[in-house]
């Protein structure tokens, strides 16, 4: 099944001009032709027209890939570079991905992360772990050997603290008066590992007037799969998820990841001829919730905030769904907010799905070189739009024992607008991400 | 292909380290071709040195084996400069992206030369410094890439090209032997073998530092857009105003074609019906300057300018220098491969050179596109082409002849900053007298006697042409 069939001319498309290569993170980090966007696409040329072989190089260089596409932002000639890259991970008979991903890694990748269950289970299991001590105990004695480098990263990436909370409600009302619907896409690791985005999420659009639902039956996006090249069980959460959230409200999503999945839902299952038309349905109907509540009747917060604060693009709400303006307005909404502009903020941070697992030292690189922008800014807050980020970022700064707060956009909203909920007055000194 | 021979690999792993050091068909795939995709070359292997130390122990193993030795930046040469024609060792300089030393009261700065053009002024603009000449590839291109074609831009009109911008060099000659030239003062002692080097694409010799020199930005600028009904009216209002003594810091022209494929990317609004636009931007110290945008206007008017506009704040004016640099990748959208042409022409003749590229592209039933520094008469037709269309490829080359003949028999010449790379061997044959030719090639032998520095580009020395390039029938040799 593919999505892709004027194969020759979107390759044909680059004409060669290397103005992407400055944006993309893997060239500015190794400096190297095959390691940019051109010369990924003269590979996929190459190889679609069997000029050379899929080597286990050709493979790395492909894989090396974060599928940022902060390229197609860059790219003067409209190449859709993030649809090629998909295309032949999943096509070309490029070595097993086992090569790249461990076993174990492509199990927790595929079976564990996607399912919100499993997942809880796995996180109460380490957080065990890790509260006994017996993770500082095993990393002192020989038997850390025996664990691979990305179980204790991911360890590390676990926030130090995850608050508890009720499991969400099938329906959050704004009030008694008929109100704009939405229907939230819970997704999987967010809900999971940092809960409070999405009681936030949901109090923020109450207060515009919006109510809220949370259908249950949703599951994972699909984006992990597809982008390791796992099209089929990607089209198969796709169905999934276009089923459970079926009407005609808004879909809105507070991960830029799930986000510029779920918007390409409609390519994906272009093919499919029971699902064509409801999937281009469903992405019409996808909203960052950024670019969302942007569009409703403002409520201005109320809480002043003299802070100085950082807004981090995801790579996939700013260059994959061209939302970057939007989460700004809502932000330089909140008083006393002093919102700077990063440098060279088109470049990933490194997290990238999960890169960081499977490419830890491009993306410790990526991470220290966004956390050192950061600093150059002499900000005390990061405010961001997806979970990966922030877990990336928030571990990466720890382990550099130089934490600074991160927050979902939403979050920030949520406690500028409502004394009632909001946490004590702030204090950068007093939490840890 | 020759062999590759795996002790040579072993010396270069040596020198650089194993891991920067690609020999992978795949990889070296990538290598093939710059912004000129007429002709293809794979290297034999590429090499990623760091250090000036490292660039001269792969040159000496390249001269052991009496290997080619292909220098390479940010690979967007749009003459085919770093074409690996006859394979070779390829030295990638893009992991020497450091900038040295940066010294404001001396105005200069030492730089590796895979250092980003840009990211030179990006290191001194909050002191209100910058790097003067400004390739539209500049967000990409290299400093040693620029050192080696000495690379022009909208601003070289009234700042110079880099040529003119380049204190010193540290040069890594075909034996390997590392030489220093110039300094951080304008005037070396001992003949000025400096500028030999400079736009010589890496046939005498590798930059691997460079001094350059740094200027002060300036205190006030201006820019206007200028659209015009047609490119004749457009072309006059150039002349015009070069004419009447005015040195804008850029004059630059975009046609309709070019017009169009910018708006479809940016949306910055441009009037799609116009022939043509011309940006005229102008700085110096703020008393004045309305006074010569109101005369520049005056003369565009004059020469039949529909609108002239002033760009209202920076982020305006940024818009419009975006479209203008990356003009030449947006018009990848008309779905088609394409040849960029440099030609060059006094001011005063660009009316009948463009008129003369509208009757070839129809000729040869090719879309053209142009761009031009209008200023300093630097012309970019764009000829498009279907890569898959033999006879579409034959009239891209045919017509590529006959515009830079012409641009010649003008009194201008073939290149005004692309460099003559592989492309424009036979062309650079046709400009100059073979006396002039002949003392070229000697210069060319006392650096590299063996001509392993970057073979068969500017001059072919004796080697065939590349078969496609050659000039068509109907064209005198």
């Amino acid at each position: 099944m593919t999505a892709v069939h004027d194969l020759d001319a979107r390759l044909r498309t680059c004409i060669h001009c290397g103005l992407c290569l400055e944006h993309c993170p893997t060239y500015v980090d190794l400096c190297t032709e095959m390691d940019s966007p051109r010369g990924r696409i003269v590979l996929m040329r190459g190889l679609h027209e069997r000029r050379i072989e899929p080597t286990p190089a050709v493979a790395q260089h492909l894989n090396r890939c974060l599928g940022c596409r902060g390229c197609e932002t860059a790219c003067p000639s409209g190449v859709r570079y993030g649809e090629l890259l998909e295309h032949f991970r999943s096509q070309s008979g490029l070595p097993a991905e086992s090569t790249v991903m461990p076993r174990l890694m492509a199990f927790a990748n595929f079976y564990l992360f996607p399912y919100r269950r499993r997942m809880r289970a796995a996180v109460a299991m380490a957080r065990a772990v890790r509260w006994l001590g017996a993770s500082h105990l095993v990393r002192a004695t020989p038997l850390a050997r025996w664990i691979p480098d990305w179980m204790l990263r991911l360890d590390a990436m676990l926030p130090t603290t995850i608050d508890a909370a009720e499991p969400l409600r099938r329906e959050y009302r704004a009030g008694p008066r008929d109100a704009q619907r939405a229907r939230l896409f819970i997704g999987c690791v967010a809900e999971v590992l940092r809960p409070r985005t999405h009681r936030a999420t949901i109090r923020v659009l109450n207060r515009h007037g919006c109510d809220v639902e949370c259908p249950p039956a949703q599951g994972c996006c699909g984006a992990l799969h597809l982008h390791a090249g796992r099209r089929g069980e990607a089209c198969a959460l796709a169905r999934a998820n276009i089923d459970a959230l079926h009407g005609d409200a808004p879909v809105i999503t507070n991960v830029a990841g799930c986000g510029a999945m779920l918007k390409q839902y409609g390519d994906l299952l272009a093919d499919d001829p029971a699902y064509a038309a409801p999937a281009a349905e469903f992405a019409r109907r996808v909203r960052d919730v950024s670019e969302f509540v942007a569009t409703l009747e403002p409520v201005p917060p109320t809480r002043a905030m003299p802070i100085r604060a950082v807004y981090h693009d995801p790579c996939h709400l700013g260059h994959a769904q061209s939302v970057r303006s939007a989460p700004r307005e809502l932000l330089r909404r909140i008083p006393g907010l002093q919102l700077v502009e990063l440098n060279d903020g088109e470049l990933c941070c490194g997290a990238a799905g999960i890169y960081n697992l499977t490419h830890p030292d491009i993306a410790d690189r990526l991470a220290e070189a966004k956390l050192r922008r950061i600093r150059d800014t002499r900000a005390e807050l990061v405010i961001t739009g997806n979970i990966g980020c922030m877990l990336h970022l928030g571990a990466r700064a720890r382990r550099d024992n130089a934490p600074i707060r991160i927050v979902h956009t939403m979050e920030l909203l949520d406690e500028a607008c409502d004394p009632r909920t909001a946490p004590p007055p702030y204090n950068p000194d007093s939490e840890a991400p | 292909m020759r062999q590759i021979n795996p002790q040579y690999l072993d010396e270069l792993r040596r020198v650089v380290g194993p891991q920067h050091v690609a020999v992978d068909p795949g990889e070296r795939h990538t290598f093939e071709s710059d912004a000129f995709t007429l002709v293809r070359g794979r290297p034999d292997a590429v090499v990623f040195p760091a250090s000036t130390e490292e660039v001269a122990g792969v040159a000496r193993i390249t001269a052991k084996h009496g290997l080619p030795i292909i220098p390479r930046g940010a690979g967007t040469s749009l003459a085919g400069g770093t074409i690996a024609i006859d394979g070779g060792v390829c030295v990638s300089l893009t992991r020497m992206r450091q900038i040295l030393d940066i010294n404001l009261r001396d105005r200069c700065a030492r730089v590796q030369a895979g250092v980003v053009n840009l990211h030179v002024s990006q290191a001194v603009t909050a002191q209100g410094w910058h790097y003067a000449p400004d390739p539209s590839s500049q967000m990409v291109s290299t400093v040693g890439g620029n050192f080696a074609t000495n690379a022009g831009g909208p601003h070289t009109l009234r700042y110079g090209v880099t040529a003119q911008h380049v204190l010193g060099a540290t040069i890594v000659l075909a034996d390997g032997s590392i030489v220093a030239l110039g300094g951080t003062y304008d005037d070396a002692p001992g003949g000025d073998v400096l500028s030999l080097l400079v736009g010589s694409e890496g046939t005498l010799g590798i930059a691997t530092e460079i001094t350059v020199r740094l200027t002060r930005t300036p205190a006030a600028i201006r820019t206007q857009l200028a659209i015009f009904d047609s490119i004749d009216d457009a072309s006059h209002a150039i002349s015009g105003i070069i004419a009447a003594g005015i040195v804008p810091a850029a004059l630059e022209m975009m046609d309709q074609a070019t017009l169009t494929a910018v708006e479809q990317w940016l949306r910055l609004r441009f009037p799609l019906d116009a022939g043509a636009v011309l940006i005229i931007e102008i700085d110096g110290l703020e008393p004045g300057l309305d006074r010569q945008t109101d005369r520049i206007a005056g003369l565009c008017r004059r020469h039949g300018a529909r609108d002239v506009r002033l760009a209202r704040d920076d982020a305006e004016r940024a818009q419009l220098w975006m479209a203008r640099k990356k003009s030449f990748g947006a018009l990848g959208r008309y779905g088609l491969s394409y040849c960029t042409q440099d030609g060059v022409v006094p001011p005063s003749r660009i009316p009948e050179l463009m008129r003369f590229i509208a009757d070839v592209g129809a000729r040869h039933r090719l879309r053209v596109a142009t761009v031009m520094h209008a200023g300093d008469g630097n012309i970019h037709p764009v000829l498009m082409y279907d890569e898959n269309d033999p006879a579409q490829v034959r009239a891209v080359v045919a017509a590529g002849y006959e515009i830079l003949d012409r641009c010649v028999a003008l009194g201008g010449s073939v290149t005004g900053e692309h460099g003559i790379g592989i492309e424009k061997v036979r062309h650079l044959e046709r400009m100059y007298d073979p006396d002039t030719l002949a003392m070229f090639e000697r210069v060319r032998r006392a650096f590299d006697p063996d001509r392993r520095l970057n073979p068969r580009k500017v001059l072919a020395g004796g080697a065939p042409c590349v078969e496609l390039l050659r000039p068509p029938k109907g064209i005198p040799a």
